[in-house]
């Protein structure tokens, strides 16, 4: 077939995506260098790097970066290495195991919105919630979760969302593992250990590599479990970046410094792209 | 104990395990299940109440209180026509770099992944400011072009990735017997890839379903879907959790249940075919 039109059938796709990604882009790079509050209308001069200025000094800045950083290595950490262990111990046949597997991958069906209010109330409520009935059942304090430990409650939202994802990819991938190579080391005597670490482990190269690819793009961007459960808060201790940015943009109207976090997150993102195709890239075949 | 008996406690081990990580896994399911049949006392009770007499109230008050039937419309409207307007234009795309990939072809796919790695929070503020100039905010139209945009990426890599191991000689034979590029499409490589072509859609609907940073942020009520619909619970009615069990349960209930029936295909095409 002609070049022309195999071009014409890609056309729509990459014409769009590329309206998509550089109308908003060049626009947010545009608003990032003037003054632009939507509470001051009029007023819009050129105000060079200003804004960027203004972002990186915002006392959430540095909490920004981090808690979105932490949140993506723990979450990456929790599902993977829980992932891979889980799905290393059932796989085998047992009893009911089609509904074994309904039940396991229902969480990652969940919208994040209905997550968070489930875990916000019904399970880390310190006076009504489950975990503060199993606590004081056991004899300890109840524990006020979101307010002591935020980050750490939004960590588990979000890997309670995404465990369920990674142990199916991986069930799915162990099921094509060789069985005559994994019997012929037990008769050579290498025990379950070896076995996970020299047959299992490398043959799940490939689907870690697409789990971790995929939770990634999914995790730089939480928003709505921080938005109906923390609010960001106390003070910083749950904001991340993308919290931070529509903080700015939508509660105090400042488009411009928006515009400028806008543009770090792009940056952040394309930093951890860089570093993670690197890592995994080699395993990922086009 | 011999080595079958061995063999035979090892399978209801492993049973055992399995069975208790789904469970605790699904418990915050199950338990938002359970709380949207209870009254508001029965729902903070403590020590919490397993053995209740239900009620539907909750339900009725969810509907008649935010009218729920409106925001699982506008969900459906958004998530299925997104699908359908990325599948028309992912699938030529995805067969052209399939049958006849070029040069570029691989510099291609990886870009369109990299427009995946954009924050949304990247470009929130131009895409409020564009929708507020049109008039688009807080209508379908903005969601279904947005959710389009956005799951593009995916449907076209994942397509790509299911053309790409269809045999060439079907098509070349096809070729053989006069048949243009338009029966190529739709009459050998189409029929082969139904269940490729649904499994990308499934996800597609999923995803779109679920998804809360463009509709919490772009929909106030007349086009909001179920997502938007359940933060409006979260901090005023924080304390009704019976029927915030019942509106979670409304909203969750029509994809859990798609999801049960296709989870297969599901992990399969989210894994860019990678997993086999």
């Amino acid at each position: 077939m002609k070049r022309s039109i195999t071009r014409l059938l890609m056309a729509p796709s990459v014409i769009m995506l590329l309206v998509w990604m550089i109308i908003p882009l060049s626009m947010t790079i545009y608003f990032s260098t003037i003054r632009y509050n939507l509470l001051y209308p009029g007023q819009n001069n050129f105000v060079g790097l200003m804004n960027f200025e203004f972002f990186i000094t915002d006392p959430g800045f540095i909490p920004a970066v981090s808690n979105t950083l932490i949140l993506l290595l723990s979450v990456l950490i929790i599902t993977v290495v829980l992932g891979v262990m889980l799905s290393a111990l059932i796989d085998k046949p047992f009893f009911g195991q089609g509904i074994v597997r309904v039940l396991l991958i229902s969480p990652f069906f969940i919208m994040p919105t209905v997550n968070a209010l489930i875990w916000k109330n019904m399970m880390m409520n310190p006076v009504y919630g489950i975990f503060a009935w199993i606590s004081e059942s056991l004899g300890f304090e109840p524990i006020d979760w979101l307010s002591s430990y935020p980050l750490v409650s939004i960590i588990i939202m979000v890997s309670w969302q995404w465990l369920p994802f990674a142990i199916l990819v991986f069930v799915t991938a162990l099921q094509s593992q060789d069985t005559e190579q994994k019997e012929a080391a037990q008769m050579d005597g290498a025990t379950g250990l070896h076995i996970f670490r020299y047959l299992t482990i490398p043959h799940l190269a490939r689907p870690i590599a697409v789990v971790v690819m995929i939770e990634t793009i999914f995790l730089l961007a939480v928003f709505a479990e921080i938005f109906v459960s923390t609010g960001g808060g106390p003070g910083y201790d749950s904001t991340n970046l993308a919290y931070l940015i529509y903080n700015q943009a939508l509660l105090q109207y400042d488009v411009g410094v928006a515009s400028a976090g806008g543009l770090f997150a792009v940056l952040l993102a394309n930093i951890v792209a860089f570093f993670l195709i690197r890592a995994v890239g080699k395993n990922l075949t086009v | 104990m011999t080595l079958n008996q061995q063999r035979k406690l090892k399978t209801i081990l492993t049973g055992l395990f399995a069975w208790t990580v789904a469970l605790v896994l699904f418990f915050p399911i199950f338990w938002m299940f359970i709380t949207s049949f209870k009254t508001e006392l029965q729902a903070i009770s403590v020590p919490p109440s397993l053995f209740f007499e239900p009620t539907l109230d909750n339900f009725r008050i969810v509907q008649e209180r935010s009218d729920y039937i409106h925001h699982a419309w506008n969900s459906v409207v958004t998530s299925f026509g997104s699908t359908i307007i990325a599948l028309v234009i992912a699938i030529p795309a995805a067969y052209s770099m399939a049958f006849f990939p070029g040069k570029r072809t691989k510099d291609i796919l990886l870009w369109m992944l990299s427009t995946k790695m954009l924050p949304a929070v990247g470009v929130l503020v131009p895409i409020y400011i564009l929708c507020r100039d049109y008039g688009l905010l807080d209508s379908k139209t903005a969601l279904v072009i947005i959710f389009t945009l956005m799951n593009l990426p995916i449907i076209v890599w994942m397509l790509f990735s299911y053309f790409k191991d269809l045999p060439k000689e079907i098509l070349e034979a096809a070729r053989m017997d006069g048949a243009t590029p338009w029966d190529e499409v739709v009459k050998v490589v189409l029929p082969l890839s139904v269940g490729a072509i649904s499994s990308t859609a499934l996800l597609s609907i999923v995803l779109c379903w679920n998804e809360a940073f463009w509709s919490l942020n772009l929909t106030a009520s007349d086009a909001a879907p179920l997502t938007a619909m359940i933060a409006s619970y979260s901090s005023p009615e924080g304390l009704f959790w019976a029927k915030l069990s019942a509106a979670s349960t409304l909203a969750c209930a029509p994809i859990v249940i798609f999801g049960w029936f296709c989870q297969k295909q599901l992990v399969q095409g989210l894994t860019f075919g990678a997993v086999k």
